[in-house]
């Protein structure tokens, strides 16, 4: 019986099994980034995809002051204003998920580096304060005083520490990675407007079909989540490949000491490379919330599974890796719950990993940043 | 400043502790075990701590009665603790999907006593613990011959597939889960009913005793030493003849068996399991308990297991936010110390130490 479903929905699926795998490839693209130049799987870049979602929201709502979900009322009266929405969402979106991405890379990871900065230890040191004073207050405010006066003499402490400059073992790294996830999930479930609820994002874009291919409406949104990030991915691929700073990308991620010598600044190309994969995951973000109209404080996590799943599928640290794991991931899932059931769809996802990484244990196309080549 | 000092006084306190280790170990072999006993029933009168003036403030826990967070919370969590700490801190393989085992072991327990059969809890509990190392073997055949980073995220993808698995099948208990579950037989004043949870954390620390005896055998045995090897450098250990392959998976299923052992342990003392007892975030808790206390070292281990699990206790007030905290404290704690709060002493050192005083005295008679 569902055999028959999938043969009527195929090219139903196809469509938004396309849509969905945009989307995992742009995320995944931070993931294959930063992992191709520090070898670090990036945990918490779920979280920065998070970010975007509610810089989209918080674009539409509060700064453009859009209205909520309302069937048949749309913002926008002519196409150009339709555009400068989408704009202004997406600049949004990118730019809070690429600031947080930095301001991950500088508090969490570049400490364990053995070369943290101000930056960090401030960020470390208001967190630190803020936590201490959740122990003994339990009021917003009082926790927020408390955590900016003791940031001074925290940070200061930091710094000392910092000054050290030990190299920690990789195992850290990942375990820090896991740490600001989880802190920074649940800062928006606890201190965000609805907590745990779900996020109503504004309607942006009258979701109008816009054209027939093989019997299946093409609807607008999806046309934009596929071309947008393929032209996002395009731009991505030519920074890394052609620009200077692309090329201390890939020397980076081809041997670090050897870098150092020949004069690239590897903490600042690291810096770059997180805030490229932020860039992209707020792109994605912004896509996200155009299709499905919604967000949650641990949207990211599943999805940021899902997303470096993808990358390992094409090849961890390959970026057109990164687009082919997104996309046949995105597919077989849509393929798959068809076949065995919604419920199943996470479970198809997993097992299809098991399976490529059983014959092919570097992935499909398997190669590094370093080598990779358009 | 406040945490910097008391992360200071932890260091410090645990630095001392190796050194009272050391004091006792230069003791003859009757003091030693002598204060061995003391500690050990020091431990299983755990329950009436909170009745001591001073230390009895510092750890009781305020709307909970101490004996039911030691059995439910930390006992389960000394225990996982203990069996991760062989995945990740001895043979230093990441799994982020270890609720899965503990999944596996509370679930074999609750049909075999209560779904599909009627067995004791004594026969179900051996039995998930054979499950759950098969279950282990079954997961690391495939995947342990993958780098280190392809196995978090598989194994991560394991503990979404058990409780996934466990939602949506009615052979399973669908989300409803399973009631009824045997408790452990009681055995003369020791009554496994629901309103004491003494014996319970009896039982738990006999366990835990019992795998510590175990796994401290293993440690400074052939597969100990091999587990040492593969963390350091899987290359080096290959070119000296151990079979890495082997004693991954070896590490993996021993892990899977001990979190099985936990599961278990855990599903006779509620009697009743969902789907919902397994969320992917307690894999994240685990591992917090076993890198916060320090990877590869068992007391390490254990102390990561019992903070983590009694921490949110003690500290009702912000219990909401409690795995915010985790994730703060997570981040602060690599940034101070890496290696977690005891970290393992390294063999090097040690060896270095004994080695020096002999090159000093006389470096030329040897030549």
């Amino acid at each position: 019986m569902r055999d028959w479903l999938i043969y009527r929905t195929f090219w139903d699926l196809t469509v938004t099994g396309v849509a969905l795998g945009s989307i995992y490839a742009l995320v995944a693209l931070g993931y294959t980034l930063v992992y191709g130049v520090l070898r670090l799987i990036n945990f918490a870049h779920s979280e920065i995809f998070m970010i975007g979602t509610f810089a989209s929201l918080i674009t539409a709502t509060n700064v453009l002051g859009l209205p909520m979900l309302e069937a048949g009322k749309y913002p926008y009266r002519t196409g150009f204003q339709l555009i400068l929405i989408l704009v202004a969402c997406l600049v949004g979106s990118m730019v809070l998920s690429g600031a947080g991405a930095v301001a991950l890379e500088r508090a969490a990871y570049r400490p364990l580096r053995g070369s943290g900065d101000q930056f960090g230890a401030v960020v470390l040191a208001f967190v630190t304060a803020f936590v201490v004073g959740l122990i003994f207050f339990n009021t917003p405010k009082s926790n927020l005083l408390f955590g900016i006066i003791g940031t001074g003499p925290i940070a200061w402490m930091y710094l000392s520490l910092f000054r050290r400059g030990r190299q920690a073992p990789r195992l850290a790294f990942l375990i820090s990675a896991i740490g600001a996830s989880t802190a920074i999930t649940e800062a928006v479930a606890i201190w965000g407007p609805r907590d745990r609820e779900q996020y109503q994002t504004p309607r942006v874009l009258e979701k109008k079909t816009l054209f027939k291919l093989f019997g299946t409406d093409i609807r607008i949104d999806y046309v934009i989540v596929i071309v947008g990030a393929l032209l996002m991915m395009t731009a991505l691929l030519l920074f890394v490949n052609r620009t200077r700073l692309g090329r201390g990308v890939r020397a980076v991620a081809q041997d670090v000491e050897t870098a150092k010598i020949l004069g690239v600044n590897v903490d600042f190309v690291i810096l770059v490379t997180f805030l490229l994969g932020g860039v992209m995951a707020g792109g994605a973000a912004m896509m996200f919330t155009l299709v499905y109209d919604q967000t949650k404080f641990n949207i990211g996590f599943l999805l940021g599974v899902k997303s470096f799943t993808a990358a390992v599928l094409g090849g961890i640290g390959n970026l057109r890796g990164a687009l082919l794991g997104g996309m046949v991931l995105g597919l077989s899932e849509n393929y798959g719950s068809a076949l065995f059931g919604g419920q199943w769809k996470d479970v198809i996802a997993f097992v299809l990993l098991l399976v490529v990484l059983m014959f092919r244990p570097t992935g499909l196309l398997g190669e590094s940043l370093a080598k990779a080549r358009v | 400043m406040s945490l910097s000092e008391s992360m200071k006084s932890v260091t410090s306190g645990a630095r001392s502790v190796s050194r009272l280790g050391e004091e006792l170990g230069k003791q003859s072999r009757s003091v030693r075990w002598s204060f061995g006993a003391i500690c050990i029933l020091a431990v299983y009168l755990l329950p009436w701590w909170p009745n001591i003036p001073v230390l009895g403030w510092i750890i009781e826990t305020p709307g909970t009665s101490f004996p039911s967070v030691l059995t439910d919370q930390v006992v389960i969590f000394v225990l996982v603790a203990l069996g991760l700490n062989v995945v990740v801190g001895l043979a230093g393989l990441l799994d982020l999907g270890y609720v899965g085992f503990y999944a596996v072991g509370a679930y074999t327990v609750a049909i075999l006593s209560s779904q599909h059969a009627n067995l004791p809890w004594l026969v179900c509990m051996p039995i998930a613990v054979l499950v759950s190392m098969l279950a282990g073997v079954i997961l690391g055949t495939p995947t342990l011959r993958l780098r280190g980073d392809y196995l978090a995220i598989v194994t991560l993808g394991f503990g979404e597939i058990i409780r996934i698995t466990a939602n949506n099948t009615h052979w399973l208990g669908d989300s409803r889960g399973i009631s009824k579950i045997a408790t452990p037989p009681s055995i003369g004043p020791l009554k496994f009913g629901v309103l004491d949870a003494k014996p319970y954390f009896f039982l738990g620390l006999t366990v835990i005793l019992i795998v510590i005896f175990l796994l401290r055998r293993l440690e400074n045995s052939r597969v100990g030493r091999s587990w040492n090897a593969i963390r350091e450098d899987e290359d080096a250990a290959e070119l000296m003849g151990v079979d890495t392959f082997k004693f991954k998976l070896w590490a993996f299923a021993i892990g899977a068996a001990i979190g099985g052992l936990a599961g278990s342990l855990y599903a006779g003392k509620v009697q009743f399991i969902n789907p919902s007892n397994f969320p992917l975030q307690l894999s994240i808790l685990f591992l917090a308990a076993v890198v916060l206390g320090g990877a590869g070292n068992m007391w390490g281990a254990i102390m990561g297991g019992a903070l983590v699990a009694w921490m949110p206790e003690r500290f009702r007030g912000f219990a909401d936010k409690r795995v915010f905290v985790f994730g703060v404290a997570l981040v602060l704690v690599m940034v101070f110390r890496p290696q977690g709060l005891i970290p393992r002493k390294i063999r090097k050192e040690r060896w270095l130490a004994s080695w020096k005083p002999a090159t000093n005295t006389a470096p030329a008679d040897k030549e």
